[in-house]
């Protein structure tokens, strides 16, 4: 060994090459990706990390050069970071999303999916019956700008006219403004699930109450069915989406509220992760129904078509969601 | 009464799998709300940018209908997943949080996964937007809605200032996703102060080493690399008034033999268990 005076000294001839090598290797995995790195590289990483490491433990012990340690540390943090904290690549993610993760979230959260969809027919059956009995509830409902002429006072043919006219307006604007719309709102009632949920539950109320209220506006003048048909081909795919979304925000909501056994901070996160998976489902979700919607919708009258295509949207969601998992499951 | 609060220390513990400590430093609130801002910024700058050149586009050739959708979906992606695309990136950090320094990291130290980052970021519908649009809402509404909106900006004000709120400096998003963001400082290696051939000439009194511990010769460390002439001159007239050592008009150089001396000395009192942290605590 050397005659140097202070450890740091011995440290720094000992081990400055590898230190230097691991930062230079450090710095281009962060600045490109894995594949910058040669294959002797890849196998020199694990190994200067481990020196460096090693020499942060052993000069923290025995040596006071300040620079050296926040060297040390800062080298030994980048690093574990680059070798423990990477993530799988984009495409294993999107994949591992759609296979398994999307399907497993909705499972988890198949309480509060339910008692969401409940909670929207609730509220629509409800709407039915005030505006059934008395129109004037119609006004207190839904905002005159929202109705856009679809009223109470509106006549049979105008009400059969905003079903089957697929108008002249730029409609694949419109959808997409529609699906950009209901993703935000999606979006938001996840995160409004932490405020104990209540905020996330009052807008799904309020989506049923609307429903609820339009559909008795068409029912009145015997356009029903008609109505039910209109919605069907892409309102199953985007009320299970918003009904997802409610869910999402709820799970987040009653972790809070009720956290079980774990601590408050753990339900917490094992909720968010699980109600952010599902959340990004429905906004892919909304998107199939925007396009289902702008283009369907617009070439499709025939009420039975409709009502099928958005049967058949309604049933492959479920099976995708339930059945295909627990296919899997049952493999395991 | 005469308490000193200390410093908020923003030190956590973070064990590798190697078993070493690594330290981790949370970083402050006001370096997130930099890198906030510098994204803020960033996504209004591309934005405009963006809608300039499409108005640009649509002009010319009529189109419209394209233009609107792609300005839309264009809009949707930049506002909810600016953040998450960049986080789940090798570096874990968006444009701004690179610029201050930071990372964003899973606080168990596990892989950072695709649902956090998502969750995280989501979140920030009610921590920035809700109080934006409720901002927003005042001025459009009047004073009939005066007090409700007051009442609404001061619950959504809630979300938005949690992170001073806690020890941890967690937002909303954090505390859901099961993450926080630390600092990632880049540093490079500074030159050895003693060096393998120093030998130190100087004799000094037994009383003036054995007066300082570990936080004086760092401080010591601090003004020997900042190489300022007044401070050096300062200390070193300090230390020479105390223990009445003579003056040999090389200040520098004398400093760099204390800090020599001192050092060596302080490190074979650790090798046989004696850590001096401080001049306060006395000499075992």
């Amino acid at each position: 060994m050397s005659g140097a005076l202070v450890n740091a000294t011995r440290f720094r001839v000992e081990h400055s090459a590898d230190w230097e090598k691991l930062d230079s290797l450090v710095e281009r995995l962060e600045k490109k990706s894995l594949r910058a790195l040669s294959d002797d590289d890849m196998l020199e990483l694990p190994r200067l990390y481990r020196t460096t490491l090693s020499s942060l433990a052993m000069a923290r012990d025995t040596s006071l050069d300040r620079a050296l340690l926040s060297y040390l540390e800062q080298l030994s943090t980048r690093a574990y970071f680059q070798i423990y904290g990477v993530q799988t690549s984009p495409w294993r993610q999107v994949t591992h999303f759609f296979a398994v993760g999307w399907p497993a979230a909705i499972r988890a959260l198949w309480r509060e999916l339910a008692f969401c969809a409940a909670l929207t027919i609730a509220a629509g059956i409800a709407a039915f019956f005030l505006v059934r009995g008395d129109p004037e509830w119609f006004y207190g409902i839904i905002p005159a700008g929202l109705a856009q002429g679809r009223d109470p006072s509106a006549s049979v043919g105008a009400l059969r006219a905003t079903l089957y006219d697929g108008g002249d307006g730029p409609l694949a604007l419109f959808a997409t403004f529609l699906f950009t719309h209901n993703a935000q709102i999606a979006i938001f009632s996840f995160a409004l699930g932490f405020a104990l949920a209540v905020p996330t539950i009052l807008l799904i109320g309020y989506n049923g109450l609307m429903l609820g209220a339009i559909f008795a506006v068409f029912e009145a003048k015997g356009l029903g069915p008609n109505f039910a048909a209109w919605l069907m081909i892409h309102g199953t795919t985007e009320l299970l989406a918003i009904c997802v979304a409610g869910a999402a925000g709820m799970k987040i909501g009653m972790a809070l509220a009720f956290p079980g056994a774990l601590t408050r901070m753990d339900a917490t996160i094992a909720a968010g992760r699980v109600a952010a998976t599902a959340m990004l489902g429905a906004v892919v979700m909304l998107a199939v129904a925007g396009l289902l919607e702008g283009i369907g919708r617009q070439t499709i009258n025939d009420d039975w078509l409709r009502a099928l295509i958005g049967g058949v949207a309604l049933a492959g969601w479920l099976i995708y969601f339930f059945w295909s998992a627990r296919r899997r499951r049952g493999a395991e | 009464m005469a308490r000193s609060r200390k410093p908020r220390d923003l030190h956590r513990p973070f064990v590798t799998p190697e078993g070493v400590d690594l330290r981790l430093e949370l970083a402050s609130a006001g370096a997130r709300a930099t890198a906030f801002a510098i994204d803020a910024i960033l996504l209004l700058v591309i934005l405009g940018l963006a809608t300039a050149l499409l108005a640009f586009l649509a002009a010319g050739s009529g189109m419209l209908q394209g233009v609107g959708i792609i300005w839309l979906v264009g809009f949707f992606l930049l506002r909810n997943f600016w953040f998450s695309l960049f986080e789940m990136g090798r570096r874990g950090a968006t444009p701004g949080k690179r610029l201050v320094g930071l990372r964003v990291v899973a606080r168990d130290g596990n892989r950072l996964t695709g649902a956090a980052v998502v969750a995280r970021n989501a979140m920030r519908e009610i921590e920035v937007f809700l109080p934006l649009s409720f901002l927003f809402a005042q001025s459009a509404q009047g004073l009939a809605n005066t007090f409700l909106t007051v009442f609404a900006l001061a619950w959504s004000g809630i979300f938005l200032f949690f992170p001073l709120f806690n020890r941890d400096r967690l937002r909303v998003g954090d505390l859901v996703a099961g993450t926080w963001v630390v600092e990632v400082r880049k540093a490079a290696l500074s030159y050895d102060l003693v060096g393998e051939t120093r030998r130190v000439s100087r004799h000094f009194p037994e009383e003036a080493l054995g007066a300082y511990g570990i936080y004086e010769l760092q401080r010591l460390e601090q003004v020997l690399r900042a190489e300022q002439p007044v401070a050096v001159a300062a200390v070193a007239r300090t230390i020479r008034d105390k223990f009445g050592i003579p003056d040999d008009r090389d200040d520098y150089g004398f400093l760099s033999d204390f800090y020599a001396a001192l050092c060596a000395r302080l490190e074979q009192g650790m090798i046989f268990g004696r850590k001096r942290e401080s001049k306060n605590q006395a000499a075992a």
